[in-house]
């Protein structure tokens, strides 16, 4: 026979300091485990919203990053032709583009931060059909106008509407406002590829990148063989999602490594915690416990009693923790991807699975702090407990 | 002292608690140091900059390169000791995840402007004679066991492309624990000659010394000046504020870090202050039998505040002692996503700091409970 | 000789016109009022009362444990009630010797420690102080369980040891509170004889409460405290040799 749970529900009140002492420790703890989960996870999501499973991004074979890349314009006139690609009113749906970082100031910090800047064509709003112009409108191609991404207007000096900033030797309006779905592109400003590469002092005529839509993701595959076999070419064709998802490997990996290293010594710290205010418990409780063991509840009952007593505990410590960290979500702060040297902004994101996470993440903590002194409390002598006075 | 036997019997009144707060102090301490070494790492570059040491980059973006020829014009700038300047090479040893920095140095400035980066002479002067020599930093050697006389293989798809290939004819150390160990040198020489006509003469960035530090601010504003309106204006800026402005870049990392800290203390302070006050409620009755014996209130609080000392010194230390053991594991661990991660001594001392505040104010509430406590009422309890 | 109508003369021992009164849920109770009392060196006496009669009140205010609310109390010439709390803690050390019912040995500690405790407040050396303590020891017959732990003695050993503790430092007198309240017949009575030599042979000076008619029955003097005030109860008679046996 069960002990009734009511009597582990008063004895936690009744012992209301200690329990809150193990409750916090454990709460700390899994808010800071949601936090830096969160944390990546946003990272990764702001990288990967950016690709779209119908488009293919296409670079100079063996580059690791649009950065690196190089196609020149008589490439893009082949590619132009390749199998599967949409076609629309003006023609075949591709883009060729220019990147590079430049320095602004944070509005944070007043110091210069590099962001990226990505010189398009003026179809690029049909081939990236998920970034819509917010506020203002696009740029006009030739002129040095450009558009900043919603979190760039945020995290740089300068880049509202209207305004006009001076960069790389140029003065630049900022003609509109993009919303980009939350992806990496909302921390980017775009404008003209052949002005940037004017800006830049590139060579006129060639592309680091070029971003096409597919006319299905199914096309894909034929792409890239056309593509890659074809001996005037030297480029390799990506998923743009799977380019994507591999720019944010490193940052990702870091935050990761640092949040899960934090977040075990805490619960290490949370389980001591736990375990002292069990151990106590069962202390206090000494001859409470014995008499219950008197009155007949085996051993087994004394075990799962304190048991779901600790699973109480950590199960509310979990709660509160989610519940502190909560407000961060969509919390946007920015850091540099060491993949492309610019500034990137991202956001927190907590999902359901994140703080479900979170939850068991505690309740092992209460089962790991609960057990030993459970098994304690079901191995006192009973007479020698009820002797204590 | 003779009063020590009471104290220590007390403490190891229950050892499974004793280890158990002992524990927690030990984790909290590792988790301080840990944080600590880690923003360290972060800030790393503004702590070794040279305070005399100049960077000049291109003003439109720092990845755009910037003409070998104003190097002569620089040099002539008043205030201005000696100059070198690097290229970024940015190739793949094997694998993108084996990162590491390459840089193509000026052999014949690289020591005068950074001094700190030692290489032995022999090693130097087989450098000099070997266009193909590279020199690596020691951590790099280690990580990938390279040894003097290996010939490693680096791909590239810039710069012409294809697979350069070097001769590892020096290891690197730096002067200082903080110093990066981690970077490859080879000669600008080859670099020059092996590039694409198109792409010859420009170098990455300069780094210059200079006579003396107060003079940053003039000799910086002195070379932007030589250099403006032309085809590549220049930003110069101090090295540590460089490395500042590099730093600020990653975001709130301080911020992060500090309230992880919080959090982490805050916590520590609720554990241990409870096991205190539980360990002092559970002798309520003895407290009140020293005190009718005739030790006085301050007495029994110097007991408690001894007991909670104890506690917080001995835990403290073997958390920074297990932090000395595992920070250059994790390194390793981290290997290419953070520069080293050093244990400094400050840290370590402000780490022992902070457990012994932490352990007088976690034995200050329930001592001065104790010390409050009236025989009176404590007996009656009984 | 003790006297309770605040007569007496030069005596140990001198309690005038003591009141205590306490504040509890809001209503004051009179505990003591106006009570008096006068006990001189080498007596022993017992304070008997119903529960709640403030027995235990007066042991305190007695030890120094708490303060009166009016009134005086001086022993061997000192007037306790005036003094400062540091005072009262040093002149505690000084000159009472307790014992309680329970809880006196600290757990932790041996029995040579625990013997030892009130001689870590003097200015002893650490061979005075073991000279006094297997001294104190060996009175209460115990000198061969110096390094035993509580818990390893049976409540009349554990008690014995608290006796050891409260004459170690030759105390001016010795409260007990129930000192055999816990305790089976058999070591009740070796308690009691052990007090009574030590008022008999060491001339000791003994205050003791207790409900137990048969224990009180031991002391020269059963005081009833009633009403607020210590009445004389009927001398008691020495107990018959032989009944604890």
């Amino acid at each position: 026979m069960a002990i009734p749970l009511i009597y582990n529900v008063r004895s936690v009140r009744a012992r209301w300091t200690s329990t809150i002492v193990a409750v916090l420790g454990i709460a700390g703890t899994v808010g800071v485990f949601v936090a830096m989960l969160s944390l990546a996870h946003g990272f990764k999501a702001t990288l990967v919203a950016s690709g779209s499973p119908g488009n293919a991004l296409i670079m100079r074979a063996g580059s690791s990053s649009e950065m690196m890349g190089g196609v020149t314009l008589e490439s893009v006139k082949i590619i132009q032709d390749g199998p599967g690609i949409a076609r629309d009113a003006s023609g075949p749906l591709v883009t060729q583009e220019v990147v590079g970082v430049m320095p602004v100031p944070l509005i944070s910090t007043g110091t210069d931060a590099n962001v990226q800047i990505r010189g398009v064509g003026a179809n690029v709003l049909d081939i990236r059909k998920f970034v819509k112009i917010s506020e203002g409108r696009m740029f006009s191609p030739g002129l040095t106008e450009l558009v900043a991404g919603k979190n760039a207007s945020k995290t740089y000096a300068g880049l509202t509407l209207g305004n006009t900033i001076d960069m790389a030797g140029g003065h630049w309006k900022v003609v509109g406002i993009f919303d980009a779905g939350g992806s990496a592109f909302d921390s980017e400003i775009w404008c003209d590829s052949h002005v940037l590469n004017d800006i830049l002092k590139r060579p006129a005529n060639i592309f680091q990148s070029v971003t096409v839509h597919m006319e299905s993701p199914d096309s894909f595959r034929a792409l890239k063989d056309s593509l890659t076999s074809d001996p005037r070419l030297n480029v390799d064709v990506t998923r743009e999602i799977d380019y994507y998802a591999k720019q944010s490997t490193t940052m990702t990996k870091l935050i990761t490594i640092l949040g899960g290293l934090v977040a075990i010594i805490m619960a290490v710290g949370a389980v001591f915690g736990a375990l002292n205010t069990m151990y106590s418990a069962v202390a206090e409780r000494g001859r409470e416990i014995a008499t219950m063991r008197a009155l007949g509840f085996n051993a087994g009952a004394v075990v799962f009693s304190f048991l779901v007593e600790a699973l109480l505990i950590s199960l509310i410590g979990g709660i509160i923790g989610c519940l502190v960290v909560l407000p961060l979500n969509g919390l946007t702060t920015s850091t540099m991807n060491f993949q492309t040297f610019s500034s990137i902004a991202f956001a927190f994101k907590i999902t359901p699975p994140l703080l479900l996470q979170g939850i068991l993440f505690a309740l092992v903590m209460g089962v790991i702090g609960g057990l030993l002194p459970a098994v304690r409390a079901a191995s006192l002598p009973v007479a020698t407990a009820l002797r204590e006075l | 002292m003779k009063f020590a036997r009471i104290i220590f019997a007390n403490l190891l009144r229950k050892k499974v608690r004793l280890l158990l707060t002992l524990g927690s102090f030990a984790v909290a301490l590792f988790l301080f140091a840990f944080l600590a070494v880690v923003r360290d790492a972060f800030g790393r570059g503004a702590d070794v900059a040279g305070a005399d040491r100049l960077v000049v980059i291109n003003r439109t973006s720092i990845i755009n390169t910037i003409p070998l020829s104003y190097r002569d014009k620089i040099l002539r700038i008043p205030g201005v000791k000696c100059i070198t300047h690097n290229n970024w090479f940015g190739g793949i040893y094997q694998d993108e995840k084996n990162f590491f920095p390459q840089f193509v140095i000026d052999a014949e400035n690289q020591r005068q402007v950074f001094p700190e980066l030692v290489v032995p002479d022999d090693q130097w002067a087989a450098f000099l004679k070997d266009r193909e020599g590279a020199i690596v930093g020691a951590r790099t050697a280690e990580r990938f066991h390279w040894k003097i006389g290996d010939r490693i293989p680096i791909k590239t798809t810039l710069y012409g492309g294809g697979s350069w290939e070097f001769n590892i004819v020096g290891i690197y150390h730096g002067a200082q624990p903080k110093d990066d160990e981690t970077q490859f040198w080879f000669q600008w020489d080859y670099f020059e000659e092996r590039i694409p006509q198109a792409i010859k003469g420009q170098v990455g960035w300069y780094v210059l010394r200079l006579n003396s530090p107060d003079d940053a601010v003039a000799v910086s504003k002195a070379i932007d000046d030589e250099f403006a309106n032309s085809t590549s204006e220049t930003k110069t800026q101090t090295e540590s504020a460089f490395a500042a402005n590099w730093v600020k870049q990653f975001g709130n990392i301080k911020f992060l870090i500090l309230s992880i800290g919080t959090v982490v203390f805050f916590t520590l302070l609720l554990v241990t202050g409870n096991t205190m006050a539980i360990s002092v409620r559970e002798r309520t009755s003895e407290l009140a039998v020293f005190k009718a014996i005739g030790f006085s209130d301050r007495a029994v609080l110097f007991f408690v505040l001894a007991e909670s000392l104890i506690i917080a010194l001995i835990g403290g230390l073997a958390g920074l002692f297990f932090a000395v053991l595992a920070v250059p594991a994790l390194g390793r661990a981290l290997n290419g996503l953070l520069p080293s991660l050093v244990l400094s001594k400050p840290i370590l001392g402000l780490g022992l700091v902070l457990a012994i505040v932490v352990g007088l104010i976690s034995g200050m509430l329930p001592g001065i409970m104790a010390m409050r406590m009236r025989v009176v009422s404590a007996l009656r309890r009984v | 000789m003790v006297k309770v109508d605040g007569s007496g003369g030069k005596s140990l021992i001198q309690v005038r016109d003591l009141d205590k009164t306490y504040r509890r849920a809001g209503e004051e109770i009179h505990v003591l009022q106006g009570l008096n009392l006068d006990v001189e060196s080498g007596e022993f006496v017992a304070f008997m009362g119903p529960s709640g009669s403030g027995k235990t009140t007066l042991l305190n205010l007695l030890g120094g444990l708490d303060v009166p609310t009016r009134g005086s109390i001086t022993v061997a010439g000192d007037e306790v009630t005036n003094m400062s709390a540091s005072s009262l803690t040093r002149w505690r050390a000084r000159h009472v010797g307790f014992i309680f019912q329970m809880y006196n040995l600290i757990p932790v500690l041996n029995a040579f420690q625990n013997v030892e405790l009130p001689l870590l407040l003097t200015k002893l050396s650490k061979a005075e102080r073991r000279a006094h303590v297997e001294t104190a020891l060996s009175v209460v017959g115990l000198a061969d369980r110096m390094n035993h732990f509580p818990r390893q003695l049976s409540g009349g050993q554990e008690q014995r040891v608290t006796i050891a503790r409260a004459i170690v430092s030759d105390p001016t007198f010795l409260l007990c509170d129930e000192p055999t309240g816990d305790l089976d017949r058999k070591s009740a009575g070796e308690i009691m004889a052990l007090i009574e030599e030590l008022v008999e042979h060491h001339n000791k000076t003994v205050l003791m409460v207790t409900h137990d008619p048969l224990i009180a029955a031991r002391a020269h003097t059963t005081l009833h405290l009633d009403k607020g005030v210590l009445v004389e109860g009927k001398m008691s008679q020495a107990a018959p040799a032989g009944s604890f046996a």
